[in-house]
């Protein structure tokens, strides 16, 4: 105890450098971060992971302005400047590919997004805390099933020879659809699946926000004869609004992003017409055929859209003084 | 319930009570507040089976003959009960040897993931560590933007690391988001107090941490492992883009190749006619039930288990957003 009381005692005299007043002396907060040592070594395994496998690949990304070869490098190989962003705007595949990713997306945004608001707004509303906990653990339980394994169900469900729905349709009088060989069907059961799998987890959050939501509110409005249809127009839904506002620009800036694995999963040659994406294209391209710098400009056209979105719709929120990221 | 007898209790000492609110709220809401009570209770129990049913029909397809199956006879109960299915998956020896992987990428992952984010959530979380928020926006900003699928790909290339353990553990290993949990964990639950005192007795940042903050932090440490169990476990691309050689696939990825892939090898050998391989086909439906059912079942059993700490942890994310 005397030696960090020693040790602390020279940095309590005020240095008398008449520099800016706001900050400190530079000797004082070397010190700072001398006596913080130990937080920094505790910090160091991640920073090295994020240098490693983030901010390196981030520099890598110059490759999409290169003709990236692996004896040159990152930085080495020649340069090409917009080549790569041009052959792929000219390319056939970009108005389907980029027209694929925002329909899934979009389709995705407007039908996944609010359904779980909705069951978090019903649930809350379940007089019986029994049936409220059945209901919460049976609807989310689908979301700790891996993607493989949900894509594997839709396969066997949907066969065209044996799956359950085909049964039922011929039970029904109807023809065998094949599904997962079809382009017209992909959106529909991509979306669903999404519903399905992810919707219940997604609810949690929004429970949680309502059980933040002050019960006075809910007694005072009761007094005055307000229904429950009323009560959560004017009191849940509000309470709710920025966790909605908040994960809703989340879902923005992830937008492009979400669900690449899942269509990867999903895609089959018959479907390719819709379930050929942004990131499905740059895996196919990059990965399998080897064409490095033009699948790496992809995915940095990919990114930067994705941004451009997360920003603006940030900046959106801001000026409806709505509840933003930062 | 107990809340809605107190609202009635107030207006009764009233001198002039307000009859026609009264009556509004006994009569028309009431009607349309049953009315929105079943409408929630239906819709909720339709999502129900929804989720369920298709869970529920495939434990009962994975046990019944197939031909039953295949005929659609079986909605609501097994037909024709056999296990057969399941003995073929544990015949095969890709489902073990996968099977084997993915606990070694789920341990080791995991324990790398954990063990980082949780040294550096709590030092990002000392408001007393000097860069604190610079270094913060490091991370954040690697939620936003990111190098892309093709230079991680050439990064982990380059490190020697494809086709070994360090190519699946590692370029994932730590998510921001929960990072960003675990920081206000810390900083939401370990008082300020607690370490002045710590270090008016002489303790340093390593002791503090490791003596006062991990007893302190065990929802979550528990909530930090379960997420990560859950990912690896379930996670399947790292592998298909960094490994080629299939003894080192985890189940996840023989899973892909066996489901999804391949729609006739599961089912052995095709024979000569068109009589045997149809029947083949049947058996490799039955066991792509069965392979469903037992990749899916550690977690869902699992699952009454990790739900407290889950909700937990959302809501931890939840007040911090």
């Amino acid at each position: 105890m005397s030696r960090t009381l020693a040790r602390s005692r020279p940095a309590s005299p005020p240095a008398p450098t008449p520099g800016p007043p706001s900050r400190k002396p530079l000797p004082l907060r070397l010190k700072r971060v001398g006596r913080a040592w130990q937080l920094y070594v505790l910090l160091i395994p991640a920073l090295i992971y994020i240098a490693v496998f983030k901010y390196w690949p981030m520099y890598g990304v110059q490759i999409a302005f290169r003709n990236y070869n692996p004896v040159d490098g990152f930085t080495g190989s020649p340069w090409v400047g917009l080549q790569h962003f041009i052959r792929f705007v000219n390319s056939y595949q970009f108005g389907v590919v980029v027209g694929n990713t925002l329909w899934i997306a979009i389709l995705g945004l407007l039908v996944a997004f609010p359904i779980p608001i909705i069951l978090a707004l019903l649930v809350n509303q379940l007089q019986s805390e029994r049936f409220k906990k059945f209901t919460q653990t049976v609807l989310y339980s689908p979301a700790f099933i891996s993607t493989v394994v949900v894509v594997g169900i839709m396969f066997v469900l949907l066969s065209p020879r044996s799956g359950l729905v085909n049964n039922a349709i011929q039970l029904a009088g109807g023809e065998p659809v094949f599904f997962m060989g079809s382009a017209e069907w992909f959106r529909p059961i991509y979306v669903v699946s999404d519903v399905w799998q992810n919707a219940g987890f997604a609810m949690i959050v929004y429970l949680a926000a309502l059980s933040g939501i002050d019960p006075a509110l809910h007694d005072a409005a009761k007094v005055d004869g307000a229904s429950k249809l009323q009560r959560i127009r004017h009191i849940d839904l509000p309470g709710i609004m920025p966790v909605i506002t908040v994960l809703f620009i989340l879902a923005i800036g992830n937008l492009l992003n979400v669900g690449f694995e899942k269509a990867l999963l999903m895609q089959t040659n018959l479907n390719l017409p819709t379930s050929e994406i942004i990131q499905t294209y740059v895996y196919h391209a990059g990965l399998q055929q080897a064409q490095f710098s033009y699948s790496a400009a992809i995915g940095l056209f990919n990114s930067v859209l994705n941004l451009v979105l997360l920003l603006t719709f940030n900046w959106v929120a801001r000026r409806a003084n709505q509840a933003t990221l930062w | 319930m107990t809340l809605n007898t107190k609202p009635v209790a107030v207006p009764a000492p009233e001198t002039r009570p307000h009859p026609a609110a009264k009556r509004t709220q006994s009569f028309r809401d009431k009607w349309a507040d049953s009315a929105f009570n079943i409408a929630a209770v239906t819709i909720l129990s339709l999502s129900i089976i929804a989720v369920v049913y298709p869970l529920y029909f495939i434990v009962i397809a994975s046990i019944s003959d197939p031909n039953a199956v295949y005929e659609g006879k079986v909605w609501l109960f097994p037909s024709g009960v056999t296990l057969e299915g399941y003995q073929r998956i544990f015949a095969d020896s890709r489902i073990w040897n996968g099977l084997g992987n993915t606990v070694i990428y789920t341990v080791l992952g995991s324990a790398i993931s954990v063990t980082t984010i949780l040294f550096g959530a709590y030092a990002l979380s000392r408001k007393d560590m000097p860069g604190r928020k610079i270094l913060m926006l490091l991370f954040v900003v690697t939620m936003f933007f990111d190098g892309g699928l093709i230079t991680k790909y050439l990064v982990v290339r380059d490190l020697g690391m494809l086709d070994t353990v360090w190519a699946v553990v590692l370029p994932g290993a730590v998510g921001v988001w929960n990072l960003i949990i675990a920081r206000s964990f810390f900083e939401n639950t370990i008082p300020g107090e607690l370490r002045e005192a710590a270090q008016m007795d002489g303790a340093n940042d390593f002791t503090f941490f490791f003596r006062m903050v991990l007893p302190l932090s065990k929802p979550l440490i528990m909530l930090m492992i379960m997420v990560h169990v859950v990912a690896h476990w379930n996670s399947f691309f790292d592998a298909l883009i960094f490994l080629n050689d299939d003894t080192k696939y985890p189940l996840q990825l023989v899973l892909r190749n066996i489901l999804i892939q391949s729609d006739v090898s599961s089912a052995g050998t095709t024979g000569g006619d068109i009589e045997s391989y149809a029947a083949a086909q049947r058996i490799g439906e039955l066991t792509k039930y069965a392979m469903i059912v037992v990749s899916s079942l550690p977690l869902m059993i699992a699952l009454p288990f990790m739900q407290k700490h889950f909700t937990k942890g959302t809501m931890i994310g939840a007040v911090k957003s």
